[in-house]
């Protein structure tokens, strides 16, 4: 499969992909430039791409973590707060119902399944006002669990789990069940250490959605206190001109973590972000 | 106790049952809820029946400017997002490609990113002033500076490109998944046959994507009609200037959430449901879908 330097078409291919690759790039390279800039420069100026070596510092980075900037590191840690309590029962819901789904057969299966399908295919947005109304009736406006509940058993880990869960040898439950396990010892004795690369899948893909989320904390938290990173970083994006002294530097130390992840996790981010568009 | 947790019979439905409440809960009730809304005139502590005058009202000059901007902006993506990642993906996938895995994860960098960092970087690149960054790109081609976000156009075309940097990696990828799935032989026995790269792209490699241009198109209307956060962060905020940056969701959340008009918000919520319905069942027609040849 190694290709040849000696061909142009791989020069031409080559040339091609480094001019994608640094279209891609470049936006984080403007962002980190931005977050050595002094926001005085940025909200005057614009931002300007040459390096101007004698305007960066670390000026934003230490004004984050002092106490001025506060907020942020509420944000921060709501969001932290967030990601792994919807990742942790995201996954054990969702692997439970995926497994359940495939391993057994049981009347109505079939119309669950087709329900797990539709939920996929409706954007979530239409039904957000009534989601709404139904958070303010059940007293979880401007809580975590109102951020939380309401889409932690997710379709889209369901399917995953179910389609990873129909490739495994049914004889393990029948083994199991000989050796004195319940039906609930078999799933968590067994097949969810068989199930541990789809976790690693879900894992990744359920904990990005979460920590990106924008559109429903937006409507379900409303107190500074309560606000996680995404929309604490947009209220701080005004018509009046915007707060850049915290701005640019947290939108930077909000990617870093993820870049972190995915530098180790690769692969499993691709087959998690590519679920139903390969055929099961 | 003991029993029950042995019950081949029993054990399934335990298994369902976070699914069947959360659909019940979260979802059913307030799809049904929202199709009763919209026929009702909700305030608080009285909400009456008002038959189809939601419908009637919400034809407006807001409504059509965040249709108009939400169907566009749908088009452009999809016109787009769908040829080139594909052809991208041939090409990372190609023989005489070198570095294909670096430049795969490279191009997929910016769907980590959040759409609210997303939205304030290219506020920055996008940015009015004379020194911002495409600004001075123009400078460079002896054009004047412009207010990228000042006019529909010009600002469309901002959010067209925020979504080709964000979504190219992620369509890539699609493609490549469904380009490693065709049996090498079929190249082999059409070169055989004499066939060149042209020929075996358009007779064997396009025809067998098909499944997956499918798909990826049915989640480019569900995108783009669900879009919301890149104008709100780009025009900081649900009130652009004109509503050049107003899209639908922008639109319900403004009459639900804002203005506390749920009934109208639920209109609109209606609206919009069929339309991406509509829409996913032309296209999958227009593709032959729903056929039953071969």
């Amino acid at each position: 499969m190694s290709a040849k330097w000696n061909r142009p078409q791989t020069w031409l291919l080559f040339a091609l992909f480094v001019l994608f690759a640094a279209l891609s790039v470049f936006p984080f390279y403007s962002l980190l430039l931005a977050s050595f800039k002094p926001s005085k420069e940025l909200l005057r100026f614009g931002l300007n791409i040459r390096l101007q070596p004698e305007l960066l510092s670390f000026h934003n980075y230490s004004f984050i973590f002092s106490s001025g900037a506060e907020k942020y590191l509420i944000w921060y840690k709501n969001s932290l707060i967030v990601t792994v309590i919807y990742t942790v029962f995201c996954m054990l819901l969702s692997s439970m119902v995926g497994y359940g789904l495939a391993m057994y057969r049981f009347r109505g299966r079939n119309i669950i399944f087709l329900f797990v399908l539709l939920v996929m295919m409706v954007p979530v947005e239409i039904i957000m006002l009534p989601l709404y109304k139904q958070m303010i009736a059940m007293n979880l406006i401007n809580t975590f669990s109102g951020v939380i509940l309401p889409f932690v058993v997710s379709p889209l880990p369901i399917f995953f789990f179910r389609q990873y869960a129909a490739g495994l040898p049914k004889d393990f439950m029948d083994a199991g069940r000989i050796d004195g396990c319940s039906e609930y010892g078999i799933f968590f004795k067994i097949f969810v250490p068989l199930m541990t690369p789809a976790f690693g899948a879900m894992i990744i893909v359920q904990a990005l959605a979460s920590w990106n989320s924008f559109v429903w904390p937006l409507i379900v938290l409303n107190s500074g206190e309560k606000l996680t990173l995404p929309i604490g970083l947009s209220s701080l994006v005004t018509p009046y001109g915007n707060n850049y002294d915290i701005l640019i530097a947290g939108s930077v130390l909000a990617i870093v973590p993820i870049m972190i992840v995915f530098i180790f996790f690769q692969r499993y981010f691709v087959s998690g972000l590519t679920v139903g568009g390969v055929k099961g | 106790m003991k029993k029950l947790l042995y019950n081949q019979r029993v054990a399934p439905y335990v298994f369902v049952l976070p699914f069947v409440l959360s659909l019940a809960i979260f979802f059913v009730y307030p799809v049904i809820s929202t199709f009763i809304m919209s026929f009702q005139e909700v305030l608080p502590g009285q909400t009456h029946f008002i038959g189809l005058d939601n419908y009637r009202n919400l034809w407006d000059d807001s409504f059509y400017t965040a249709l108009w901007n939400s169907s566009r902006y749908t088009f452009w993506t999809i016109l787009v997002l769908i040829p080139l990642p594909l052809v991208l993906a041939v090409f990372l996938n190609s023989k005489l490609m070198k570095w294909s895995a670096f430049f795969r994860s490279t191009l997929f960098l910016p769907a980590l990113t959040s759409v609210v960092v997303a939205g304030i970087v290219f506020r920055l690149v996008f940015g009015s002033l004379d020194n911002s960054v495409m600004n001075t790109f123009r400078h460079a081609f002896g054009l004047e500076t412009m207010n990228w976000l000042g006019s529909s156009a010009s600002g469309m075309l901002v959010l067209v490109i925020l979504a080709t940097w964000r979504y190219l990696g992620i369509n890539i990828i699609y493609f490549m998944s469904a380009l490693q799935s065709i049996p090498s032989e079929l190249y082999e026995s059409a070169s055989i046959d004499g066939a060149n790269t042209w020929n075996k792209f358009w007779r064997i490699t396009l025809p067998l994507l098909k499944p997956i241009s499918i798909y990826v198109i049915t989640i480019s209307i569900y995108g783009g009609y669900s879009m919301f956060t890149e104008s709100f962060i780009l025009w900081s905020g649900n009130h652009s200037p004109n509503d050049i940056g107003l899209t639908m969701i922008g639109l319900l959340y403004r009459s639900g959430i804002e203005k506390n008009e749920l009934g109208l918000g639920s209109a609109i919520g209606m609206i919009l449901l069929l339309l991406t319905m509509v829409l996913n069942v032309v296209q999958l027609r227009l593709f032959g879908l729903f056929k039953k040849e071969d």
